[in-house]
């Protein structure tokens, strides 16, 4: 087609396992793509926490829920000539269809840019790319489409178990798995229909063993075909590619192996017509000591294509970042009826987009998974994936790029010398695939278990497992030999840490630092450059190893480094990353080079063109001080270091940054010492007079038991110097407090734990800016579930609600006291509960937390209220103020919209994980509603996090004693709606005595049926309210069968009666919302 | 832990450790970004007189297997990597490169920062260096020992000494046929009528070339490269294909008048040294790059039709298309730096390509190339 004019790009929601920040990085590339091509952007997303929804990336921002109906209205509003489904992940993708399907696009005259509709289908349905493999030769795995449970049994039986099962038209094998046993496949292949939209699932032939290998290819208008980059799993076929540990290029295959699939790849992209990026995954056949299969002529090593990805995918930003070449922006400009050649090369400058990245380092990606904050969750890996983000590392070898790619997984402080204690003493270690499997290889090693036996074992090719070996074998020498400087060189070269080398060698850290500093060698660092040096290149983009010679020479004018926030995890999301990249041009913008640091390859802030100066490393101390070593250069001034923007990752680097003598701009380190240490905060905050629930710090059992006895049970108990509430519990009596305060002594890390008095009311929370004189409040939300939920698993409004002048009032002074005395500067969150009125009508509000740094909910307030945060606090940490900035202190007026900001779950992918909303987080991403009205607003934010309740829908109740005064009116509401309600046997006793109408069903599982999980599962009820008393955890806790059943089942299950209550409030208004741009709501 | 180094031209030296055979080597530093095919390009005649830096880190990952050679032995010098890999993984490994490195004598280096090295050539353009064990002084003193590179015939050393039946020689040997994409098998072999005969001038040519010819049904002799024309067209050949070859194509004076009494007398198909001598015979002229293209990942556009194709390449030297006759044009040229990469004849059937269609290593995209070989000689039959 022509060149379009205005063009509808649809983002990817909230994060979630199997769809992270890696689209909020292709749609931002997307987006400005677009716009060089002259093109208006007209961008969707439901996300407020992306950079692609900054006002200024896209021409036209509707942050609104991601349905078909409300697409409608955007494009009968903006009237697009041109969409571009394939930058959103498999929602935008999914969304495109929809629209097509039900005709909206040809209604509006709008074309499909990039790849066509027609091959989308063809890559997405598998009978449809089977026939086309066949069509054009390639090899076709044995598989079948089926629709009912019986076609799956019918197709196992022809194909033989083991089989995987492949739910269609899902993101990260949602509902998928590998089954072994007739059982097995009867229960996965039942999740599997239930995880499809088209209730479809794919049987197909298990290749266990087999070797795992990727293709990231580009193809345009013209027919040009390149590949970007191909990968191998570490982790062989049965696990998860997003699960996998992924080593790019490819380093077990010939250039005959490479050459093969790389011609199989173009040529099924070609047959495909694919205009854009696509990811294609093979299965090559192993070495036959590992797996024996027939066949062997000596000809070509045999192989099969296991998927095809229409669209740029996790895969996709991973390559881009392990070569510098940008999918998604070529990707838009191809889509815009650019052709490869047209696209200049943006590394070079001097070559174009029609080349194949040629890469002289190794890349190691390692998943980053929940486990630490779900340590009953199922563990075991296969075909679904459970990691919610991940990190990347690059050096010369294999050796250093997976040492460095450990160290950036802020797993604790786990490194590739981890052993789980359990191993100890344990005959045989478990190397089936869990989160755990890369240090269980280096146990048995460890413990001479033969190469060959381990890769028979578990698939994993011997090449992978003699690298862990020699990695084993500098362990060794570490721990028995003089710590010489070539001892010392081999162990840095393998991307062993000063730390890991001192805990062998039996030095401090500091020891071993001095002592390589001694011997003159310190790191350098190499380009990433597209071209293997070929080319010179301007790209920023270094990562260290320690060879020769340094590339990275230090620049003039004043520097200051940004710390990122590292991999995405529950607790520590996208949001830090929009304030890193926020920061950067915040920087640039007051005249100052900005050095970004970070590990995270899905994400806006490690695109080589955000800052002045990447560096792709571990956030961790030695990584950061060589950085600033580098930056000084031979003045030995090294840059100034900002630690407020990424998250408790690099809060939690101030201090040893502080203690080696280097600069801090923002909030010191005793100010955030001042905030986290439990004593020095009550004495700050006595001090200024401002309240606080009663409390005490603790170290040991009795300490902790005794404190509760004090202030009264329930309490809150959390250890101290962790983000995102892991290991936060509310505690109601001293036996649970026993079985409780040993889990949170493990999370604190030799850090004491905290005990508060837990109070009931209303939470609050605000973001302030200080410059060190005025204090800014650019909003304050008010939570939607009561303190107690954390404040990442809840619902926020802004503007409050429910706030009185003199709250409001009250929480304005205590903000400017807290943020003035504590010397913060740059931003503060700081969390309250509001309760009730005293009976003088005196405001009764506490501090629950305060924390010296950039918050979840920077992205959310920056957007709602337009006060650009991150860049005025960047600037008042340069020391410009607030007056300078033109903005005064104070609380910033009220905007006239009001919008609502819920979390979103990836609870359907994490088995054996309890959906209880309590003190510790669990949501993945977050979703936004914007509109006029708090109902308005609402009813959207729950429209697009999954929850809004049809009216008149089925309800399972089963409330806990303490909450069935609470719930009445709901069920009330609900009953008057038409609900029909199923309750278990005391809520239903309860709904008797109020002559409500309730069929019971037991929550004995053993016993009668239907019982609770029955209904859920056979899809008599479409929603579940189950509230539960915190006395347990996990799968003991009562109620665990209900949530997981509804998680399962993927319908909305609400732990919290303040969730349920707004859900049923705008349960009557599901009429399609009206929708506004960003803009239109913020200007009014 | 260094016992060897690498001293360039220039005077820079870098610090390595010894691996392979022992001994020194001296020739032309030279790079290849090729991120696998380590042992195709070891075994290249177009490496002769070259010491071979690897861009790629990690060398030796998948082993060696005698059947992915491109000749019978090592072409370069020396070979300088970062690392030669101590482990080897592969369903076809027979051995580990450091082990096939020893016993085929080769001198090398690992260790060594090949970014560095590959900066500088590209900084300062190709330059002699020297790999050795000896101080730095005594290395810098061996590199200006060294005879320049240019003045040499190389592909006359390289070359075979006799004419052979290629057929009879890779049963011999047991070769293993060319990969190809599943789609070219399609093409290879049908519907390409009769089996035909083609005669191969040797400057130093890849094994591959002679695979994929014979699985497009042609019988090969191959003839050394003081072979005239007379020599050639006595076999009765359908076609002529000059090869690939190392050195500066301007000490080919002698092929440069055969090729010109070759054109126009039988189809004729040059690749890279053979490309460049039947330029000469068209009346171009050759220069030297800077630092050559070396790589599996050059793009080259088809003048006419605009399409972009990924190349391997390997050439120190380049075709100018001053003076080059009206009756030839340039076909494709490099998307990068605007080079000449292939000639086609208005009304003669000859064809030449820069870039490598043979690949092993790189990609196989060029293997159509191979097609078009054939459509000439059964185009020329026609006609004939």
């Amino acid at each position: 087609m022509s060149k379009p004019e205005n063009v509808l790009i649809i983002g990817s929601g909230a994060i979630v396992i199997g769809q992270a920040a890696e689209f909020d990085y292709a749609g931002t590339q997307a987006c400005k793509a677009v716009r060089e091509e002259g093109v208006r952007s007209i961008l969707v997303n439901s996300n407020p926490a992306t950079i692609m929804t900054d006002l200024d990336v896209a021409d036209a921002v509707y942050i609104e829920p991601l349905t078909v109906p409300v697409i409608e209205r955007i494009i009968a509003r903006e009237r697009p000539d041109g969409l571009l489904p394939t930058l959103g992940g498999q929602t935008g993708l999914n969304l495109a269809v929809e629209l097509a399907n039900a005709g909206i696009l040809e209604k509006y005259n709008v074309e499909l840019l990039g790849t066509p509709l027609q091959s989308i289908r063809r890559a997405e349905d598998r009978e449809l790319f089977n026939d086309l493999l066949a069509k054009i030769g390639e090899p076709v795995l044995d598989s079948e489409p089926c629709e009912t449970l019986d076609a799956c049994e019918a197709a196992a039986e022809r194909i033989g178990l083991p089989v995987v099962i492949r739910p269609a038209y899902t993101l990260g094998g949602t509902g998928g798995g590998i089954a072994f046993t007739p059982e097995q496949l009867r229960t996965i292949a039942t999740s599997g229909l239930a995880a499809s939209p088209i209730t479809q699932v794919l049987v197909e032939r298990y290749l266990g063993g087999w070797k795992e290998v990727e293709y990231e290819v580009m193809r345009d208008g013209a027919g040009n075909c390149v590949t970007i980059c191909n990968m191998e799993n570490l982790d062989p076929m049965g696990v998860h590619t997003g699960d996998s540990i992924v080593v790019a290029p490819s380093q077990t295959l010939t250039d005959k192996d490479y050459q093969m699939l790389r011609s199989a790849a173009l040529r099924i992209i070609d047959e495909l017509g694919i205009e854009g990026g696509c990811n294609i995954q093979f299965s090559l056949a192993p070495r036959k000591d590992v797996r024996d299969w027939e066949g062997d002529t000596g000809e070509p090593l045999p192989y099969y294509v296991i998927e095809v990805n229409p669209r740029v995918s996790r895969s996709s930003a991973l390559a881009s970042k392990a070569t510098g070449y940008p999918i998604a922006r070529v990707a838009a400009k191809i889509a815009c009826g650019k052709t490869l050649d047209e696209i200049p090369n943006a590394v070079t400058e001097r070559t174009t987009a029609a080349f194949e990245p040629a890469l002289d380092y190794c890349v190691v990606k390692i998943p980053r998974w929940p486990f630490d904050k779900f340590a009953l969750g199922d563990r075991a890996l296969g075909t679904q994936m459970k990691a919610t983000g991940e990190v990347m590392a690059i050096d010369r070898t294999f050796e250093g790029a997976l040492n460095k790619a450990v160290r950036s997984l802020e797993f604790g402080r786990r490194t590739l010398l981890w052993e789980d204690a359990a191993w100890r003493d344990a005959k045989a270690i478990d190397l089936t695939a869990t989160d755990t499997r890369l240090w269980a290889l280096m146990a048995v090693l460890r413990r001479d278990v033969p190469v060959d036996e381990i890769a028979t074992d578990t698939g994993v090719d011997p090449w992978f497992l003699e690298r862990l070996q020699r990695i084993v074998s500098v362990e060794r020498r570490l721990l028995s030999e003089p710590l010489e400087r070539d001892l010392l060189l081999d162990a840095k070269r393998m991307g062993f840490s000063d730390e890991m080398i001192g805990q062998l060698a039996d030095r401090l850290p500091e020891q071993v630092r001095e002592l390589r500093l001694q011997l003159g060698m310190r790191p350098v660092y190499k380009m990433v450059d597209t071209c293997a040096a070929e080319f010179d290149a301007a790209t920023p983009y270094f990562y260290s190893t320690y060879e020769q010679e340094n590339e990275a020479i230090p620049e003039p004018g004043e520097s200051t480094v940004v710390l990122g926030s590292g991999p995405i995890r529950i607790g520590q999301g996208i949001e830090f990353d929009y304030a890193s990249v926020h920061a950067a041009w915040a920087l640039q913008d007051a005249g100052r080079r900005a050095v970004m640091v970070n590990s995270n390859p899905e994400t806006v802030s490690t695109d080589f063109d955000t800052s002045d100066r990447l560096f792709f490393e571990p956030l961790d101390e030695e990584a950061v001080r060589n950085i600033l070593e580098n930056e000084a250069g031979e003045t030995g001034d090294a840059p100034t270091s900002i630690v407020q923007f990424g998250g408790q990752t690099a809060v939690n680097l101030a201090d040893p940054l502080w203690r080696a003598g280097q600069g801090i701009i923002g909030s010191s380190a005793e100010a955030i010492d001042t905030a986290e240490d439990r004593e020095l905060f009550e004495r700050f905050l006595q001090n200024l007079g401002i309240p606080q629930p009663p409390g005490a710090a603790v170290r040991t059992l009795e300490e902790g038991l005794k404190t509760a006895q004090t202030i009264g049970y329930p309490v809150l108990v959390r250890p101290s110097y962790v983000l995102g509430g892991r290991a936060m519990e509310i505690v109601q009596n001293a036996g649970e407090m026993v079985g409780f305060l040993a889990q949170a002594a493990e999370a604190a890390e030799g850090r004491p734990i905290l005990i508060d008095k837990y109070l009931e009311g209303r939470e609050v929370e605000v973001d302030a800016i200080c410059d060190g004189e005025r204090v800014l409040i650019p909003g304050i939300m008010e939570h939607i579930e009561r303190a107690g939920v954390h404040s990442g698993d809840s619902m926020a409004v802004y503007p409050p609600v429910h706030l009185n002048a003199e709250e409001r009032d009250l929480i304005c002074r205590y903000t400017e006291q807290i943020v003035l005395g504590m010397g913060a500067i740059g931003l503060t969150n700081i969390q309250y509960v509001v309760l009730p009125p005293d009976g003088s009508g005196t405001p009764q509000v506490y501090v629950l937390e305060v924390n010296p740094r950039a918050s979840r909910t920077v992205p959310f307030i920056s957007k709602v209220t337009s006060v650009p945060m991150v860049q005025l606090a960047v600037r008042a940490m340069c020391g410009e103020s607030l007056e300078s900035q033109g903005y005064e202190g104070g609380l910033w007026p009220e905007r006239n919209l009001v919008a609502v900001k819920a979390p979103v779950f990836s609870m359907s992918k994490l088995a054996d994980v309890d959906t209880y909303l309590g003190p510790e987080m669990k949501s993945t991403g977050e979703v936004m509603g914007v509109d006029v009205t708090y109902e308005a607003a609402l009813a959207k934010a729950l429209v697009a996090s999954d929850l809004a309740l049809e009216p008149g829908i089925p309800v399972l109740l089963s409330l806990s004693d303490r909450t069935k005064p609470e719930a009445l009116p709901l069920v009330h509401a609900l009953h008057d709606a038409g609900c029909e309600l199923y309750a278990t046997e005391g809520t239903g006793a309860m709904l008797d005595a109020l002559g409500i109408p309730a069929t019971v069903v037991t929550k004995v599982l053993s016993g009668t049926h239907p019982n609770v999980v029955d209904v859920i599962e056979d899809g008599t009820v479409g929603c579940v309210l189950n509230t539960s008393e915190g006395r347990l955890t996990g799968s003991l806790r009562d109620g665990f069968h209900i949530r997981r059943a509804a998680a399962e089942k993927r319908i909305p299950c609400f732990t919290s009666i303040d969730t349920a209550r707004a859900a049923i409030q705008t349960m009557s208004g599901t009429a399609t919302p009206e929708v506004a741009r960003l803009d239109e709501y913020v200007a009014r | 832990m260094s016992d060897a180094r690498l001293a360039l031209a220039d005077g820079s030296v870098f610090e390595g450790r010894a691996v392979g055979a022992p001994g020194h080597a001296g020739g032309e530093v030279v790079f290849n970004t090729s991120m696998t095919g380590y042992q195709e390009m070891l075994t290249d005649p177009s490496y002769a007189g070259q010491l071979l830096t690897l861009t790629y880190p990690m060398i030796g990952n998948y082993g060696v297997d005698a059947a992915v050679e491109e000749s019978g032995q090592i072409q370069p010098r020396g070979l300088i990597v970062r690392e030669v890999a101590p482990v080897a993984s592969h369903p076809r490994a027979a051995s580990d490169l450091a082990t096939f490195l020893a016993e085929r004598g080769v001198v090398a280096i690992d260790g060594i920062d090949t970014r560095a090295v590959t900066r500088r050539i590209r900084q300062h353009g190709v330059m002699l260096g020297v790999i050795t064990t000896d101080p730095p002084e005594a290395a810098l003193e061996r590199v200006r020992a060294l005879p320049d590179y240019d003045g040499i015939d190389w592909a006359a050393q390289v070359t075979t000494e006799e004419g052979y039946g290629w057929g009879s020689f890779a049963r011999a040997n047991d070769l293993r046929p060319a990969v190809e994409p599943r789609a070219n098998k399609a093409v290879a072999g049908e519907g390409l009528g009769a089996r035909r005969k083609v005669a191969l001038i040797d400057g130093g040519v890849k094994r591959n070339i002679m695979r994929s010819l014979t699985a497009r049904n042609c019988d090969i002799t191959v003839l050394p490269i003081d072979a005239t024309a007379e020599d050639v067209l006595a076999l009765e050949p359908s076609g002529v294909l000059w090869s690939p070859g190392p050195g500066d194509p301007q000490v080919q004076n002698f092929q440069v008048e055969e090729a010109r009494k070759l054109i126009g007398a039988v189809p004729l198909f040059g690749i890279c040294l053979g490309h460049q001598v039947i330029a000469r015979a068209l009346g171009a002229g050759t220069f030297k790059l800077p630092f050559g293209h070396r790589g599996a990942n050059h793009p080259v556009r088809d003048a006419r039709t605009g399409t972009v194709t990924i190349t391997s390449q390997n050439h120190g030297y380049a075709v100018d298309p001053e003076g080059l006759a009206a009756s030839a044009e340039v076909s494709h040229v490099n998307l990068n730096d605007g080079t000449v990469e292939a000639l086609t004849m208005r009304s003669e059937p000859v064809m030449t390509i820069q870039y490598h269609s043979e690949a092993s290593p790189g990609p196989l995209d060029s293997m159509g190339m191979f097609d078009r070989f054939v459509e000439l000689m059964a185009t020329a039959e026609g006609t004939a």
